[in-house]
């Protein structure tokens, strides 16, 4: 049985930070209901490569897909007015969970606002993910998370001293607050278990992502330092970076923590003079001379395939590792030993390779079991059948275009 | 109401035996209450001799590291190579209703504690275990730190410019992403303890939680067999034309994170932006006169772009970032300053939220500022309760629940069992 079984959760959220929340309480067991509309389908499906075959198309995207797995897909027009407000406070009514990631204010303006769900649902547990926060001077500022991970600091800490700041792929804070939005969600659930009371999350990504970085901040606030981007330095660790292997982009890293991690460098290296070699001896030497250091360990790496050279490096104690590249981690030995995807066919993406949690547990089984739903996929299973919507009522939604 | 007051967890106790890679699970759940028992081997934990330190003196209790990453944990000293210390320790997992740890797997099997033998003890433990690559599998023994980690999962591949090496991020980020996921993991086998009532072990793989650190860049492969690939400081795979938009523009005071996007938000950016250039007579006549209602941002070739970039460029290295800040904030442009710490703690949004938690250290004779908790909950606090531990600083506390008194300590810690 999987551990959220019986959990069931409405996202009012598009795009990643309330979605992916979603992904992760569908994959253990959660049922989750992914609200869109006609008028404005979730902007992964429409705004964001890749389509399948390069092709656009609502039911095409392979970024919807990877967010979205298994939840059950319904449409509603939450701009219909009063039919529209009715039917989302019923919805609301049968949920454990509500996740919205609208702009701050928004989902008020929509008369779905806390204070007014409670009212209906006083065990109601909802998150709101925004960028800045719902409070403070620039609550209300729109943003994406690709350039709140430079308001945060992240960019800061990536590139060469000497040079631009550098990107993080994709809105790397929202998925940092993605975790943080499980594990508040769980905590409210086991607040309610004991006290019966349901209650209001407000998750700014922007505060998330300060968690990853505190030393750095305490560094500030204490020692008055402001710490930047060194490439793939370390402060105290060296060798320490990326080196070239055989073949067209093909890439190592290693890292040398200790002086007996170096001579076995040295020893698989075939060059165990250079381990007892003074201007190599400690940590600090071989930080002063890493330009001459790492050109001599490129020299040697590019002669070998990249995983014949990681597990030689492996053997002798050294850490090291192949950069996978996006067409690899698919393929990876471990990954896969890890069962990290389960390929299911798409009713118009044909098969896709969906991606499951980061964790396993040893009594519980996990998902997903389902692909993505196509857009208002399972309009008559969840309001005719788990929200209990008369024939009758179910018709009128529909023609006045509620459920759109 | 003590939940209230003291956390949703704070019922539950989690002996945290973790490095690096897990010590922001049990911090997480120690922001939300939980009592969390950092158990360190007797001298104290390795990562105590992890920078930056504060006044920069190379001392394990001086670790900022450590500070910012076990506070709301007590701590205890424990060595499990002796068998009086697992006994000890066996006596603590009888009480506790979570262990995170993170030694290579088959090293606690070695030492007998494995996790039979735990489970067998307490039929309700949930054991958390922390790994580079996870339990089993061909990578399972592998050593990693955080740039094997970054390199494995797929996340170096894309960070860094074409023709040089892929990047890490400087400071480490894969042990945060692994213990703010194991965080997730735990209370996902808690949720289900509720129901069973009996725990599980949950194995966790760091190179699985990065994954989701470059969101979908895999994708492009799995659905199209097109890789997407590092590109510096550029923002690609917007256009069928190829053309790529620059992301950071040297401003007066350091860099700014901007970028030419296409549809309706697109739309209303440039436009701001071409008015606040106006004001400040830098908007060129073609700029003036585009209608951005009409830009198609997929068709737009590089010449394009890199004619429009020009003055902009041009417009931004007469500007601070705190001026930049203040017009995107103020004519809802997208866009934001690349901040450094400073900047982070001088921000007006996050002081006006209450961010900041000062944290008394009496032994140091002083407070400092940290960043407070992860999320604002309706009903309950969430943030730091107490700071990181000293070295075995709860021994007499902790061990003294099961009976053991000054004499009987004394005699352990001499016997270096803690």
């Amino acid at each position: 049985m999987k551990a959220l079984e019986g959990l069931k959760v409405v996202e009012a959220a598009a795009y990643a930070a309330g979605p992916v929340v979603g992904k992760h309480l569908v994959d253990q067991g959660a049922t989750v209901v992914h609200i869109e509309s006609r008028t404005r389908p979730d902007g992964f499906r429409t705004h964001y490569p890749p389509y399948k075959d390069n092709i656009h198309g609502l039911n095409r995207s392979g970024l919807f897909a990877l967010c979205n797995s298994e939840k059950l897909g319904v449409t509603l027009n939450l701009k219909k007015g009063p039919g529209a407000l009715a039917l989302a406070k019923r919805i609301v009514s049968w949920a454990d969970v509500m996740v919205e990631n609208f702009s701050p204010g928004t989902i008020g303006r929509l008369g779905l606002g806390y204070e007014a769900l409670k009212e209906v649902n006083p065990r109601l547990i909802m998150l709101s993910s925004s960028n800045l926060g719902q409070s403070g001077p620039h609550a209300h500022h729109p943003g994406f998370g690709s350039q709140l991970s430079s308001l945060a600091g992240f960019t800061n800490l990536t590139g060469y001293r000497d040079g631009s700041p550098q990107i993080l792929y994709g809105p790397y804070i929202d998925y940092i607050a993605v975790g943080y939005g499980v594990v508040a969600v769980l905590a409210a659930l086991e607040y309610r278990e004991a006290t019966g009371r349901g209650q209001h999350i407000d998750l700014a990504q922007y505060e998330t992502g300060l968690q990853y970085l505190a030393p750095l901040l305490l560094d500030y606030t204490v020692n008055g330092n402001t710490a930047t981007r060194d490439g793939n330095r370390h402060p105290e660790a060296a060798p320490h970076g990326a080196f070239p292997c055989a073949g067209d982009d093909n890439w190592c890293v290693l890292s040398v923590a200790s002086d007996e991690q170096w001579r076995a460098l040295c020893q698989t290296m075939d060059r165990p003079e250079w381990g007892g070699r003074d201007e190599y001896a400690t940590a600090e030497r071989r930080r002063t001379r890493a330009d001459e250091l790492e050109t001599r360990i490129g020299e040697w790496t590019r002669q070998f395939e990249a995983r014949e050279l990681v597990e030689k490096l492996q053997a002798a104690g050294v850490p090291a590792g192949m950069i996978n590249g996006m067409e690899q981690i698919y393929d990876d030995p471990q990954l896969v030993h890890r069962g990290q995807w389960t390929r299911m066919d798409h009713a118009e993406i044909g098969t896709m390779s969906y991606q499951r949690a980061p964790f396993t547990l040893s009594e519980s089984d996990s998902g997903p079991d389902r692909p993505d739903p196509l857009l208002g996929e399972h309009n008559e299973y969840f309001y005719r059948e788990l929200l209990g919507l008369s024939d009758e009522e179910f018709e009128t939604f529909t023609s006045e275009g509620v459920i759109d | 109401m003590t939940l209230r007051e003291n956390g949703p967890l704070s019922p539950y106790r989690i002996l945290d035996l973790t490095d690096e890679l897990g010590f922001l699970c049990g911090k997480t759940l120690g922001d939300l209450g939980a009592d969390v028992i950092k158990v360190e081997r007797p001298g104290g934990d390795a990562a105590r001799r992890v920078g930056p330190y504060l006044d920069g003196e190379r001392d394990p209790e001086k670790s900022l590291y450590w500070f910012a990453f076990n506070n709301n944990k007590r701590g205890v000293t424990l060595n499990l190579e002796a068998a009086e210390g697992r006994e000890l320790f066996m006596r603590l997992v009888e009480k506790a209703d979570f262990i995170l740890e993170t030694f290579p797997p088959g090293y606690l099997e070695d030492i007998g504690l494995a996790h039979d033998v735990l489970r067998g003890v307490s039929p309700r433990l949930i054991q958390v275990s922390i790994t580079p690559f996870g339990q089993t599998g061909p990578y399972s023994r592998y050593r990693a730190t955080d740039i094997e980690i970054m390199a494995m999962s797929g996340c170096m591949s894309l960070t860094g410019d074409p023709g040089k090496p892929p990047l890490r991020v400087t400071f480490p980020q894969s042990y945060q992403w692994t213990g703010s996921y194991a965080a997730m993991a735990a209370l996902v086998a808690h949720t289900q303890r509720r129901r069973t009532g009996r725990g599980e072990h949950v194995d966790v793989s760091a190179q699985a939680c990065m994954l989701w650190g470059f969101s979908h860049a895999h994708t492009f492969w799995d659905l199209n067999r097109s890789v997407e690939k590092r590109a510096g400081s550029f923002m690609t795979g917007r256009t069928i034309t190829g053309a790529k938009m620059r992301v950071f523009w040297p401003c007066k005071d350091g860099y700014l994170n901007f970028i030419i996007y296409g549809g309706e938000a697109g739309r209303k950016t440039n436009q701001a932006l071409v008015e606040w250039m106006a004001e400040k007579r830098a908007a060129p006549a073609f700029l003036l006169e585009r209608d951005w209602h009409t830009f198609n941002i997929e068709r737009v070739t590089q010449e394009e772009i890199d004619v429009m970039e020009a003055p902009i460029a041009e417009f931004f290295t007469g500007v601070t970032k705190r001026e930049f800040f203040e017009a995107v904030t103020g004519r809802g442009m997208l866009g934001y300053p690349v901040s450094t710490a400073q900047e982070l703690l001088e921000d007006p949004q996050l002081a006006a939220r209450g961010f900041w938690q000062e944290v008394e250290h009496p032994e140091l004779n002083r407070s400092i500022t940290y960043p407070g908790g992860f999320a604002r909950f309706s009903e309950f606090s969430c943030g730091i309760r107490r700071r990181a531990p000293l070295i075995g600083e709860h021994n007499t506390e902790v061990y003294g629940e099961f009976g053991l008194d000054a004499g009987e300590l004394a005699r352990l810690e001499n016997d270096g069992v803690i």
